[in-house]
């Protein structure tokens, strides 16, 4: 190819996957017209919506450039400087509703957020680099790489978040070939352990996995948000009330329905059909992400790219499953739907970084 | 460096990849799988039940209350009427933080301590999702104000809403009474009597007075709005409405200008007085002294000026003419003469020669007259004229307490009235059965002696003795009082009279029935008692004084009205009817602590006569003096 004959936008944007992007748009497209729903078609809302897209979508061509034997050497730093700000959270983190979780650097900063990337980066450089000797050894210290910042976060307390940084840690050792083995008998001690996790869980941990149980405990109280938003859904129907037509939606029924709760909002508008079509949409970009991982030239790109992806749909899975009442509440946006800019800027950097591994596929091999 | 562990076999590492990959997607799609089947558990199977939720969500029946009836006079002019009026009202149920939100609705507008008070009273007394009042009568600024701020206060509402407002004011509160707010009391008994459904949306309810007795009549139905509200709770817009059917009007007997002169007349003293119509039993003026103002108790009256209503000496809220029970004195006179009469002790031209005192046969106890000396040679009507206690000690004892009893009953004494007022008491007249059931006592002759006179054990009521008035006046008919007169249908604007109660009727002898009207109305002229209060009457006045005692007098010993404190001073009593040959006007009148009949309790009487029959208004009046009369 001749890189020199075109544009430099155009050669940026070579590096973008058409199938991802089309799927990531359509996705985007949804998520515009709900969250213009949700807001009574607030002007603000909106354009807020798309200026956080367009600078989100600007982050994924960006980080689509970036080859990802460069991306891989990020790792590590990044990694460190994490779990460095993890521990300062700990140490002088500031106290929002009861939990130690934001640092103060002029601005308030989640270090969490931090890792969600930081460690499968450093998962995947680690592997990548032991590659040809990979023993017991190296999943061993995988996993107390894993460990330190689960910990430090499980201890601000912010069970959701580490839960799902557990996860995507997981999955990239899984994927990295932790043998079945392992898996089955950490699976078994984990069932084993729950009633002792139980007894270190905070009240309001403890409380919101009983609300979940029998939401009608609490109707005004924890168990309000499960109740309204499995009304919603459930009045939706087959073909739902119509853009704009759910009355759990417009008379403020539903909490948070702009952000974590937006799929309240969708499966009360656009009814089953709707939710086949969303769920079929996360499908097709972890079934794109998968393939792009199985033709990875380098391990680190075929860890990466197969760990975001089904990492993304986790985060939809929880989402989901917690405004349809089937898991606890925890704050997880629905990915590329929900209306925030954090959220979305570190999922499209992480598309992003998927197709950096597509596109730079060619360009490793010679 | 340490030596490089053997290497691996990379194709058989890529194809464990993609096993991987494999069991990733399973894992995916597993999750996808339980997602799917929960929202077709959720949209397809549970559909019918959530739209019934999210409906049940999204609809509220919203009650409306009715209008309630006005109560008008005789001469149509307004006692009691509605004004609307935004209120601030607060939805408990609906606030996450009641204190947060007080502080912030008190720093939008003023809340006064009073206001808070009864708002914290009001709200204990309410249920969670009640709306109760912490403000009324908002100006339009602060209506404006908290429209602005709504919508970070949910639960705080501001509400259109109709007021109670009697403009007649303290003189008329006895009558009208007022309305409250609802409270579990009322509700358990609109509960009982299946009315709860129509209270719905209103919060008010006829407390005392017409208000109560007419509560059913004045309420109306409560309509309903069919409402689509958010989840604070605010009405959307509204989907359908069963309007309400507003109260009826009441119009009463009552002249609101009667009313204001009796209880003008009155001037500082307390006391009460009632007014019939002895024809239909309407009542013309009910005046209980003093009075208060009902408008305080409309929306919960703060707990200081409660207390210091309820405990005043005074006692404003005890109406004196249904609920004050008082001896008769010598008003008993004119029917205890009616009663000798009929029961054939005595005739018209019998005369007895009083000494000054009676004394039962082998007793040395003097019964004494009111006159020192006596009144001499006494028949029927000088008797009645100049209230002579011994001529009725005398006959007194020669009916003895059960005659006495019987026949006074007829009269009405020592029952309730049945007026169309709620709290009425029954007073007594005693006999010798409620004596050995009382007292397990048997009954002494001195007992019948001052009973005779209206002394003792009896009690009567203001209205009681009106209602007995009435019935010489009319010649026998015993009325049932009556304050309403018709009420108006909302709808067709008619009025319709009220069912008339059912009255019987005494025989009394005709020639029995003049002589002692011609004994009542030789009360109001030269000798008689209340002479001075009749002078220069256009119409001729049949009366009778009377003097309830507060303190017993010992024997031997004289009232004397300068050593005793006012409040120990005797009630004074008159009853009348005027005019004597055609009566439309049948009067009791108590004033507390007046002493005498003829000087505080007949002008009184006398101004409110002239006021029905001439339309003459009293100019200043003096109650009082010191005539040593009865």
């Amino acid at each position: 190819m001749p890189p020199t004959s075109r544009h430099w936008i155009v050669r940026r944007l070579q590096h973008l996957d058409g199938i991802l992007l089309t799927l990531v748009l359509l996705l985007l497209g949804v998520s515009l017209a709900v969250v213009a729903s949700a807001s009574g078609q607030s002007p603000a809302r909106i354009s807020g919506h798309l200026i956080n897209i367009g600078l989100a979508l600007s982050v994924m061509v960006v980080m689509a450039n970036v080859p990802p034997h460069i991306l891989s050497k990020v790792g590590p730093p990044l990694y460190v400087a994490g779990v460095v700000l993890l521990v300062g959270v700990a140490l002088f983190g500031e106290i929002r509703n009861g939990a130690r979780r934001w640092l103060n650097l002029g601005f308030a900063f989640q270090p969490s957020e931090l890792l969600k990337l930081a460690l499968p980066l450093m998962l995947a450089w680690y592997f990548q680099r032991n590659e040809a000797v990979l023993r017991s050894k190296h999943f061993l210290v995988g996993g107390a790489l894993l460990l330190v910042p689960f910990l430090l976060i499980l201890r601000q307390p912010d069970l959701g978040t580490a839960l799902m940084l557990g996860a995507s840690g997981f999955y990239l050792l899984f994927f990295a070939g932790l043998p079945w083995k392992v898996i089955a008998g950490g699976g078994l001690l984990g069932a084993a352990s729950l009633p002792v996790v139980w007894g270190f869980m905070h009240d309001y941990q403890q409380r919101r996995v009983l609300t979940l149980l029998d939401p009608t405990s609490d109707p005004l109280g924890d168990g309000y948000h499960i109740i309204q938003s499995t009304i919603a859904i459930g009045s939706g129907g087959l073909f739902g009330k119509g853009w704009a037509q759910g009355t759990q939606n417009q008379l403020d029924f539903i909490p948070e329905r702009t952000t974590d709760f937006i799929y309240a909002v969708f499966g009360e508008e656009f009814g089953y059909v709707g939710t086949i079509l969303l769920v079929g949409l996360y499908l097709a970009i972890v079934a794109r992400g998968l393939i792009i991982a199985a033709r990875a030239p380098t391990l680190f790109g075929r860890l990466m790219a197969a760990t975001l992806s089904l990492n993304l749909f986790t985060y939809a899975f929880v989402n989901m499953g917690m405004v349809s009442g089937i898991l606890p509440v925890v704050g997880v946006p629905l990915p590329l739907m929900s209306y925030g800019g954090t959220a979305l800027i570190t999922l499209l950097l992480g598309l992003g970084i998927v197709m950096s591994v597509a596109t730079h596929r060619q360009l490793n091999k010679t | 460096m340490r030596r490089p562990a053997p290497l691996k076999n990379l194709d058989r590492e890529l194809a464990r990849f993609h096993g991987r990959l494999k069991a990733g997607a399973g894992f995916v799609a597993l999750l996808a799988t339980v997602l799917l089947a929960r929202e077709f558990y959720l949209q397809i199977t549970q559909h019918a039940f959530y739209t019934g939720r999210a409906e049940s969500n999204r609809i509220s029946l919203v009650p409306i209350a009715p209008n309630r009836g006005l109560i008008l006079d005789s001469k149509g002019r307004v006692l009691a009427e509605n004004y609307s009026a935004y209120t601030l009202e607060v939805t408990r149920a609906h606030i996450h933080n009641l204190e947060a939100t007080l502080t912030e609705v008190g720093k939008l507008i003023e809340i006064t301590p009073g206001q808070l008070r009864r708002f914290r009273r009001l709200l204990a007394e309410s249920h969670e999702f009640e709306t109760v009042p912490l403000k009324s009568k908002l100006t339009d600024e602060e209506v404006a104000i908290l429209a602005a701020n709504r919508y970070r206060l949910p639960g705080i509402e501001v509400k259109a809403r109709l007021f109670r407002n009697y403009q007649a004011g303290p003189g008329m509160a006895h009558v009208v009474g007022f309305i409250g707010r609802i409270n579990d009391r009322d509700l358990k008994q609109l509960r009982e009597s299946g009315r709860e459904k129509n209270y719905q949306g209103g919060a008010h309810i006829g407390k005392t007075g017409l208000e109560q007795s007419y509560e059913t009549l004045l309420h109306g139905r409560t309509g309903f709005d069919q409402m689509e509200t958010d989840s604070g709770g605010r009405a959307v817009r509204v989907l359908s409405r069963i309007a309400p059917v507003p109260g009826k009007d009441l119009r009463l007997y009552l002249d609101r200008e009667l009313q204001e002169v009796a209880e003008h007349a009155f001037g500082d003293y307390l006391g009460g007085l009632v007014a019939l119509d002895p024809n239909t039993g309407g009542v013309l003026a009910l005046v209980s002294k003093p009075g208060f103002d009902p408008n305080l108790f409309v929306d919960g009256i703060d707990p200081v000026t409660w207390k210091s209503l309820n405990e005043s000496p005074d006692r404003p809220m005890v109406n004196r003419v249904l609920r004050g029970i008082y001896p008769p004195g010598s008003t008993i006179k004119p029917f205890m003469a009616m009663a000798g009469l009929e029961l054939g002790l005595r005739k018209p031209e019998d005369a007895i020669v009083d000494p000054g005192y009676f004394s039962l046969p082998r007793s040395r106890h003097q019964y004494r007259d009111w006159k020192k000396g006596g009144h001499g040679v006494v028949n029927l009507s000088k008797s009645i004229a100049q209230s002579c206690d011994v001529y009725y000690y005398r006959l007194a004892v020669d009916m003895g307490i059960d005659r006495m009893h019987d026949y006074l009953a007829q009269f009405g004494l020592g029952e309730k009235s049945g007026i169309d007022l709620d709290g009425e008491s029954a007073g007594l007249l005693p006999s010798r059965e409620w004596k050995q059931r009382r007292f397990k006592q048997v009954w002494y002759p001195g007992e019948t002696v001052i009973a005779g006179i209206g002394q003792g054990y009896h009690l009567t009521t203001p209205l009681q003795l009106a209602v007995a008035t009435a019935m010489i006046a009319n010649g026998g008919q015993r009325i049932e009082p009556r304050l309403a007169q018709a009420a108006r249908d909302p709808l067709t604007r008619t009025w319709q009279t009220l069912p008339a109660p059912a009255r019987t009727r005494l025989a009394i002898d005709p020639q029995n029935l003049a002589a002692v009207r011609e004994g009542m109305v030789a009360v109001t002229h030269p000798g008689g008692t209340a002479s001075r209060a009749a002078a220069g009457a256009v119409y001729t006045i049949a009366g009778k004084t009377g003097t309830a005692q507060v303190v017993g007098i010992k024997q031997g010993a004289r009232y004397d009205a300068a050593s005793l404190a006012r409040k120990h001073r005797d009630h004074a009593l008159f009853i009348a009817y005027a005019p004597a040959e055609n009566p439309t006007i049948a009067i009791a009148v108590m004033v507390e602590n007046g002493e005498h009949g003829a000087t505080t309790a007949a002008p009184i009487a006398r101004a409110v006569m002239d006021f029905y029959l001439t339309g003459k208004r009293p100019g200043a009046m003096t109650l009082g003096g010191n005539d040593a009369t009865d």
